[in-house]
């Protein structure tokens, strides 16, 4: 498919791994930010390949992963009303909340549909004006857009059976917390490619020149990731710590301005708990006043329910790099996608679902 | 979850508003896409589509720096002679 296929090209590829060895005197410490990202380098054998090279440990973005428990524990509850048709991405399905997922409650007789868009979800509401349709909104940036538009259709269209969980979460400020860690092993980010497609790439000006660690805007294929990687070993070979957009073809140093003044009208800022983080300062997003009639956590404020936690996954360790997944004690034994003890070896952004099922690629 | 899908914009459908749409063929598939984040796309552009809707158009001038690049740094990996003519693929 035109621009994707020609950035799997191997032999492009191997000209750009032949340079990264080139130009690494040592071995740096890069962390991808985004799940999709992680999932990319496994899957077309990158890490390994640069093993020695560069060591790529992986980050906190992949927004299933750590969606709150309590979130997951809502949408269930939710689920289980018979008035109630429960809408989300299928990543979420099978994420565990503390007294399981949105796939048990469907077993269960729940009523849970996956859609590809959260504004397939306004138009079962349109279609079943009987049911409170429920969307599950996940995602980073690249996700708020979308979920905007599907507010502000709902209100067009007058629709008192549509509502959001929201469960937003904006990346930007969990690496932060990352860095703030005394010991993180950090030395370079990639940064999520699409979510800065949206958002744009300004407001890494301030983290560059807080924190004095290159980031480079990175996309996701091999060439994407190669290219990247590169950027971010020659910046740091040379001493220097600056920003740097490897993505031009799909992000602009503004971003999208449509897609942020939409989000901008919708949501605010406001602070989030992060599932294996707790609670990050501006972490997340929320619905602006003239649009709470759509929050489902006010409409159904009655559903709320206390969170168990399982402490037995260790997704802290791995969404902050501290810990590959195959070093957690878990891994493959108690924890397998068929048997899940956190999200990150369930989502399709997860670090460790990436291991389990590239493991040996 | 954050992963987006290169389209090319084949026909708009709605080019008005929040309820803009537009059909989009991705590798031989056509799917109707919101496109209220992306209205001043043209027939023939590929665009970014990510949950339903578009989120960006995708500049082609700069799709094809990387390999411009590549080619700068000389021919001794052969690796342009397994891309199709001008870097592209044919689906």
């Amino acid at each position: 498919m035109k621009y994707l296929d020609e950035y799997r090209d191997p032999a492009a590829a191997q000209v750009l791994l032949d340079e990264i060895r080139r130009v690494s005197t040592r071995c740096w410490t890069l962390m991808e930010v985004c799940g999709g990202q992680t999932h990319s380098l496994l899957r077309h054998g990158i890490a390994a390949e640069l093993q020695g090279t560069v060591e790529l440990i992986h980050g906190p973005g992949c927004p299933v992963c750590v969606t709150d428990q309590a979130d997951i524990d809502f949408a269930c509850q939710l689920a289980k009303r018979s008035d109630v048709m429960l809408t989300s991405f299928g990543d979420m399905l099978r994420v565990p909340g503390s007294q399981g997922s949105l796939l048990d409650a469907r077993t269960r007789g729940g009523q849970v549909r996956i859609v590809y868009s959260p504004l397939d979800a306004v138009e079962l509401a349109r279609r079943q004006p009987e049911k409170q349709v429920v969307f599950f909104a996940v995602g980073f940036e690249t996700t708020a857009p979308a979920t905007a538009l599907a507010v502000k259709q709902a209100a067009q269209y007058q629709l008192d059976n549509f509502s959001l969980i929201v469960s937003h979460v904006r990346v930007q400020p969990a690496m932060e917390s990352l860095v703030e860690s005394p010991d993180h092993r950090v030395q370079a980010f990639l940064a999520a490619g699409h979510v800065c497609t949206v958002m744009g790439y300004q407001s890494y000006d301030r983290f560059v020149a807080r924190y004095q660690l290159p980031v480079i805007v990175t996309g996701f294929e091999p060439l994407d990731l190669l290219q990247g990687i590169l950027a971010g070993i020659r910046q740091l070979e040379a001493g220097e710590a600056w920003l740097e957009n490897c993505y031009s073809r799909a992000v602009q140093v503004a971003g999208n301005q449509s897609a942020r003044d939409l989000v901008q009208e919708v949501y605010q800022v406001s602070d989030c708990r992060w599932r294996g983080f707790g609670l990050i300062a501006s972490g997340g997003l929320s619905l602006r006043e003239p649009w709470l009639r759509f929050d489902a956590r006010a409409r159904f404020a009655e559903c709320g329910l206390p969170v168990i936690l399982n402490s037995a996954c260790r997704s802290f360790d791995v969404m902050t790099g501290q810990l590959k997944p195959p070093e957690c004690p878990h891994f493959g034994k108690q924890c397998t996608p068929e048997t899940p003890l956190g999200a990150p070896m369930v989502s399709s952004e997860g670090a460790c679902a990436a291991y389990f099922r590239y493991a040996g690629v | 979850m954050c992963l987006g899908i290169p389209g090319q914009l084949v026909r708009w459908v709605e080019r008005e508003g929040i309820f803009s749409q537009a059909e989009i063929e991705f590798d031989g598939v056509r799917r109707v896409v919101h496109m209220a984040c992306v209205t001043e796309a043209e027939v023939g552009d590929y665009i970014l589509v990510h949950a339903g809707i578009a989120i960006n158009r995708i500049d082609a001038r700069e799709a094809e720096r990387i390999f411009e690049t590549l080619a700068e740094w000389g021919d001794d990996e052969g690796w342009h002679e397994s891309l199709p003519e001008g870097g592209e693929h044919e689906s």
